[in-house]
């Protein structure tokens, strides 16, 4: 059983919208892509199977087109105008992230095709909004997440060094989540009134909401954050997080130790890797954890006594990622409770032995290569209609013929 | 007409952002939230409750900045869960609800007798959605985390960085709000299986897996070609390797901290960017192809920067994107929320009226249903706020009952 299961999804084929599909389809949606002759241009994108180019090897279509069918269809002729018509009859939702224009002129818009299927949800992304000029612009990932508000949080304590757009088009994937969060929305109400409707998501303004306090910060008190290495934009400086441990791989210290519980495991610690004696402030941490009654974190840098605990704290942990493995040290600080992170690169997060035993590689079937393939996993699982890839994504022109049979 | 989600109700012990955000989506649509919170501690599980930023001079534990801007038409209730009575008001919630969320660390809910088993037995088609960085099964399911966390070890704190430089990370918690959008989702398909077949069910999302998915191309490159992307020399992040582009990069503008985002798709967008630049390097062979342009961008991005630096970032972005060059301001969040014609033009920062701190700007959500649009108008509960408004008008409990609870500290 899935959860989304008799769900009929168009998605006409564009490497923006393309992630929202696949939610939709690793859920059990019923979603065919519409494509040009030749296919959708990022089947060409790299990396390659192999590192050998062609329609059907690139391993970026592979990730975002999992568990959909193909049809192709030329949008720009009657027939194949006709046929996207037939298909549209058949089907609960459209999603498209074209230039504003593009299907009214083709006669193909949401006005035309609620005369075809009029409980319709059809879900348009654009750059900045449907009805907003500036969506007819040219953007990238680059350019939306630069105007649209994570570009200026993100980067180093060094402002002659440029702001920093995180990689993975987090842009386009943002706006892919309100696609599905907005067309769910819409699914659940029609399954009260019967009424579809259209649904306008922005990419600019999806990412201007994701900011976190960049924005609230300028909304309620009009200040501005200004960026810091490894840490969150603020608007006034805070103390460094990231700490570069012994394999020279890095890890966040999040909050530092500020219950006397965390000092006393903190100490302990520091005991069974036998650097107590490397530790002269050791003493402030024994103080730290013999504190009697909550502290007051507002005097750290006016007493004496707590800001020489609090620093030791800070220190003994820089002491122990100098000795040991980036990943020991989160482990270790875990273990006592502190919430420290190993910064992993992707690979290491995807091998890392929580994410192994929590079942999150799956393979996945790729009967023309005679190969199967591990892919990342659910990112919710559900107890009784999982998440599932139901099959690897469409070979160009794989199913034309069987949609079109079922449509006509 | 109705909004989209009136038929729902959430018994809702969210706090933060990852998990307060996805309950703001379900109100904003209409549903009812109810938002559980402890007398005792006055509701502190959320760290943001009294948190800067504030209007003006206010402060305390009912005017946290952030905790409006996540909680909007919320109604918020104080239930101290030390008591049985209280225990008894919430499984009274419970059974009229169609949703319990939270995002503690696990098991926080099984102490307290509201395991998602004692709330089955409550009642039989509850959906239980639970959300933390770990998830609650797995050899980490006890170690704590908050979105910093979760971003390093997942990997997207690594895969933001400049070259020679330690990891930049996102500047923000990026993974409090996704993982607040999948939480939403899986909300949501869990409501839309049970629409159809009346069933509930328990979704156990780890945000950490969440945050891999985003990641997907990085990790097929590994699991099939075996290329990591951990290299001797860290990847300029600001570059684009899938599909490669060159120029792609943010530069510098005239003016302390101005930048201008520029990317070049192809061979047109670079001869369309040298006949605005007109400099004799735009004619340069070593730029004449992507190839070379991606094999000498070092040079090619000192070139451009030095042109940029004397230009105004709005301007130069106009006059590419203009010729129809992707580019784009980096753009401050006065100018972004202030003075953004897109921005305004789409309603995107409403104001709702807070019974503390009055009238404030929020973010809204960032689409529009033609049919159900969303709404927001009231700002977050202050502590206890619909107590009375809940137990009265939901569970039929008289004034007096009410009184009686709040003097024996129930509520």
């Amino acid at each position: 059983m899935t959860a989304l299961a008799g769900l009929r999804v168009i998605e006409i084929a564009n490497e923006r919208i393309s992630y929202a599909g696949k939610l939709l389809a690793d859920m059990g949606a019923d979603v065919i892509l519409v494509e040009p002759a030749g296919g959708d241009p990022s089947r060409h994108y790299p990396p390659f199977v192999d590192d050998q180019p062609g329609p059907d090897r690139s391993l970026y279509w592979w990730h975002y087109n999992t568990s959909k069918r193909s049809v192709v269809l030329n949008l720009d002729d009657s027939n194949g105008q006709d046929q996207f018509r037939q298909l549209i009859k058949s089907a609960d939702i459209l999603i498209e992230a074209e230039n504003p224009q593009r299907l009214a002129k083709l006669g193909l818009d949401y006005a035309d095709l609620i005369k075809l299927r009029d409980d319709l949800i059809h879900v348009a992304m654009t750059s900045y909004g449907r009805d907003d000029p500036k969506s007819a612009l040219p953007v990238t990932d680059l350019t939306l997440m630069a105007a649209g508000g994570p570009v200026w949080s993100c980067g180093y304590d060094d402002h002659s060094l440029p702001p920093v757009r995180g990689l993975g088009n987090q842009g386009y994937n943002t706006g892919c989540h309100f696609v599905v969060m907005s067309l769910l929305t819409a699914v659940l109400h029609r399954g009260v009134s019967g009424i579809g409707q259209f649904i306008d998501v922005s990419m600019h303004a999806a990412l201007n909401v994701t900011t976190e306090a960049g924005s609230y910060s300028w909304l309620v008190a009009e200040k501005t954050v200004h960026r810091q290495t490894g840490r969150h934009a603020s608007t006034s400086p805070s103390g460094e997080s990231q700490i570069l441990c012994a394999d020279g791989r890095y890890a966040n210290t999040g909050v530092p130790p500020r219950f006397p519980h965390e000092f006393s495991s903190l100490l302990n610690w520091l005991r069974e890797l036998k650097l107590e004696a490397d530790f002269p402030e050791a003493v402030f941490l024994e103080m730290g954890a013999d504190w009697q009654g909550a502290f007051d974190l507002s005097l750290i840098g006016k007493d004496d006594t707590l800001t020489a605990v609090f620093s030791a704290g800070r220190h003994a942990l820089l002491l122990i990622a100098s000795r040991i493995s980036a990943y020991d040290f989160f482990f270790g600080c875990q273990s006592v409770g502190l919430s420290v992170g190993v910064i992993n690169s992707p690979e290491e997060a995807f091998e890392d032995p929580h994410t192994v035993a929590r079942g999150f590689q799956v393979d996945v079937e790729h009967d023309d290569l005679a190969s199967s393939y591990v892919y990342p996993g659910a990112p919710y699982r559900f107890e009784k209609t999982p998440w599932q890839i139901s099959r690897r994504a469409p070979l160009l022109g794989e199913h034309t013929e069987e949609i079109l049979a079922e449509i006509n | 007409m109705a909004a989209a989600l009136s038929t729902f109700r959430i018994c809702d012990f969210t706090g933060q952002l990852a998990g307060a955000g996805a309950t703001k989506w379900m109100a904003s649509f209409g549903a009812e939230v109810i938002r559980i919170e402890d007398p005792v501690r006055e509701g502190r599980w959320d760290i943001l409750r009294g948190s800067a930023p504030y209007v003006g001079k206010l402060r305390g534990i009912d005017v946290g900045g952030a905790f409006n801007n996540h909680n909007t038409d919320k109604l918020g209730i104080t239930l101290n869960l030390r008591k049985d009575k209280a225990k008894q008001i919430l499984t009274e919630i419970i059974q009229q609800s169609d949703v319990v969320t939270e995002n503690f660390a696990k098991g926080v809910l099984e102490k307290w007798g509201f395991g998602y088993e004692q709330l089955k037995a409550i009642k039989p088609d509850i959906i239980y959605v639970s959300n933390c960085g770990f998830g609650h099964v797995g050899p980490y399911s006890d170690f704590r985390t908050w979105g910093p966390i979760v971003q390093a070890v997942s990997g997207l704190t690594f895969t933001s960085a400049l070259p020679g430089q330690e990891p930049a990370g996102w500047g923000y918690s990026y993974m409090d709000h996704t993982g607040g959008y999948y939480m939403v989702m899986a909300i949501l398909m869990a409501l839309v299986h049970k629409q159809r077949t009346g069933e509930g069910q328990w979704v156990d999302m780890a945000t950490t897996e969440s945050a891999q998915c985003l990641h997907g191309p990085a990790l097929l490159d590994w699991t099939v070609n075996k290329r990591p992307t951990r290299q001797p020399t860290v990847a300029n992040s600001n570059r684009n390797a899938w599909p490669g582009m060159a120029p792609h990069g943010i530069y510098p503008c005239q003016g302390a901290d101005e930048w201008l985002a520029i990317a070049c798709r192809d061979d047109a967008d670079w001869q369309a960017l040298g006949g605005l630049i007109k400099l004799p390097w735009c004619e340069a062979e070593i730029f004449a192809s992507l190839s070379l342009r991606l094999e000498y961008q070092d040079q090619l991005d000192e070139n451009i920067s030095s042109w940029s630096a004397s230009q105004e970032k709005f301007a130069a972005a106009d006059l590419l994107t203009a010729a129809g060059i992707p580019a784009a301001a980096v753009q401050k969040p006065q100018e972004r929320v202030d003075q953004d014609s897109s921005t305004q033009g789409f309603g995107l920062w409403p104001t709702v009226q807070h019974s503390k701190m009055g009238k404030v700007r929020v973010d809204g959500q960032p689409v529009h249903l033609s049919a159900t649009d969303w709404q927001m108008k009231r700002g977050a509960p202050c502590l206890s706020e619909h107590t009375e408004q809940v137990l009265t008008d939901l569970l039929g409990y008289s004034a007096e009952a009410v009184q009686q609870l709040r003097e024996e500290d129930v509520i």
